[in-house]
């Protein structure tokens, strides 16, 4: 009986759930780390909390992006080392799928993870609660895109032995639009103006990279494999 | 039997690594209950042949074919019918050995859990079913690897030194599931060092720098 792709997929992502559950540290790490980083703004800058309130946005976004680009160092890279990525190269699914899976699965236990510790930090930060629900949709909006930006990024530098320095170098520039809209949503969110457009922007965004980044990043694995 | 219709053929494959001419033209042909011995010196490119021939890589010039049909053109239909066991044993070290089997064969065709207990037991492992692959030995480790090549029921089999790490009742083990393998009408490509004693029709292919 043969396997159709969608449940593959699923398949695939429950396998990735699984290993990150094993690995409960690599799961922990760039969550600590967003807490780390947010907790020593307001600790290093002594500011009062309507300053603390202006800068809390940008913190917030610089913060979430560095996190979750620390974890997609692990994206390919272990199933590349133990030889599992040519198993699920030949498996008779493309590599489109195997991709969209592991990003998929990639974004649920980081991206996922950081946007529901987000109000822990927006709190602690002076975001005020009217504000969560855009912060919450545009950093799920946000950390979504990065995971499919950084699958690209990951897919090129899987073969290289210092390849988290390139991948940075690679992924952050495509980021910055992500950092701009997304502390823009946060900050008119805080100042109580309608924070509509920049959500609009950030779907979009998130919707193209949805849609072709699976394909180039399926691409950039073909190339590392060979 | 026509192979070329039938089987797996390899056609004057050149592969390039760099400056380095790695494979020269070479040329093979598998029918069905037969088994391609690849032999040679270390850097001679067996495993890089049994990279093409997987259709993980693709080589500069040449051809791989599958029932007279190329392997890049009907990737799908060649990859079901394939079981590749690469020289690292590729298991996942934080899943279990059964776990790792379900999760790699799955993606192929479905396998209910006894199934893959049973390809389990065929190797000789089936008491390292629920243990973490991290803390399985080399051998044992190989042993499962063969477990997926068995569970995955594929026709064509792409062995890279299925011998290694094994004891002799390891190897007596794998010579006995080529046997099987070959006289049930499968095909077989296996590279290995050492002699392969085998009751069943064994082609040899020796590569040379």
């Amino acid at each position: 009986m043969t396997v159709s792709g969608w449940q593959a997929f699923w398949l695939l992502v429950h396998r990735e759930m699984r290993l990150s559950f094993r690995r409960p540290e690599q799961l922990l790490q760039p969550l600590v780390f967003f807490l780390i980083v947010t907790t020593l703004f307001p600790l290093g800058l002594s500011l009062q909390l309507s300053l603390l309130r202006d800068i809390a946005p940008g913190v917030l976004w610089v913060a979430a992006l560095l996190s979750a680009l620390l974890s997609l160092d692990f994206l390919f890279k272990s199933d590349a080392d133990d030889g599992t990525l040519e198993q699920l190269a030949l498996s008779g699914h493309g590599l489109t799928l195997i991709v969209a899976a592991k990003t998929l699965a990639h974004w649920l236990v980081t991206g996922l993870a950081l946007v529901l510790v987000s109000p822990i930090v927006g709190t602690a930060l002076g975001i005020p609660v009217g504000a969560f629900a855009t912060m919450l949709l545009s950093l799920a909006l946000g950390t979504l895109t990065l995971s499919w930006l950084g699958a690209i990024g990951a897919g090129l530098t899987i073969g290289l032995r210092r390849g988290n320095v390139l991948l940075s170098l690679i992924v952050l520039p495509l980021a910055t639009p992500l950092l701009i809209f997304g502390a823009a949503a946060t900050e008119r969110a805080v100042s109580g103006t309608s924070a509509v457009g920049a959500l609009y922007f950030l779907a979009a965004l998130c919707v193209f990279t949805c849609t072709l980044a699976p394909f180039a990043a399926a691409a950039a694995l073909r190339i590392t494999l060979e | 039997m026509n192979i070329a219709t039938d089987g797996l053929a390899v056609d004057r494959v050149h592969v390039w690594r760099g400056d380095r001419h790695v494979l020269q033209g070479v040329s093979a042909q598998i029918g069905r209950g037969q088994l391609l011995h690849v032999s040679g010196p270390n850097g001679t490119g067996k495993t890089t042949l049994l990279r093409v021939v997987s259709g993980l890589l693709r080589p500069e010039q040449g051809s791989v074919t599958w029932q007279g049909q190329s392997i890049v053109s009907h990737r799908t239909d060649y990859q079901a019918a394939l079981a590749y066991a690469a020289h690292e044993p590729a298991l996942k070290a934080d899943l279990t050995a059964l776990e790792n089997l379900r999760f790699s064969v799955g993606m192929k065709r479905r396998s209910p859990p006894h199934e893959l207990r049973e390809a389990l037991e065929r190797t000789g492992v089936a008491a390292c079913a629920d243990l973490p692959a991290r803390v399985l030995s080399a051998g044992q480790r190989r042993r499962v690897s063969l477990a997926r090549v068995l569970a995955m029921q594929a026709s064509v089999w792409l062995l890279d030194e299925p011998y290694a790490n094994l004891d002799a009742a390891g190897s007596e083990l794998v010579s006995g599931l080529l046997q099987a393998h070959v006289a049930a009408g499968g095909l077989a490509l296996v590279v290995a060092h050492r002699e392969l004693a085998l009751a069943c029709n064994v082609r040899r292919l020796e590569l040379n720098s």
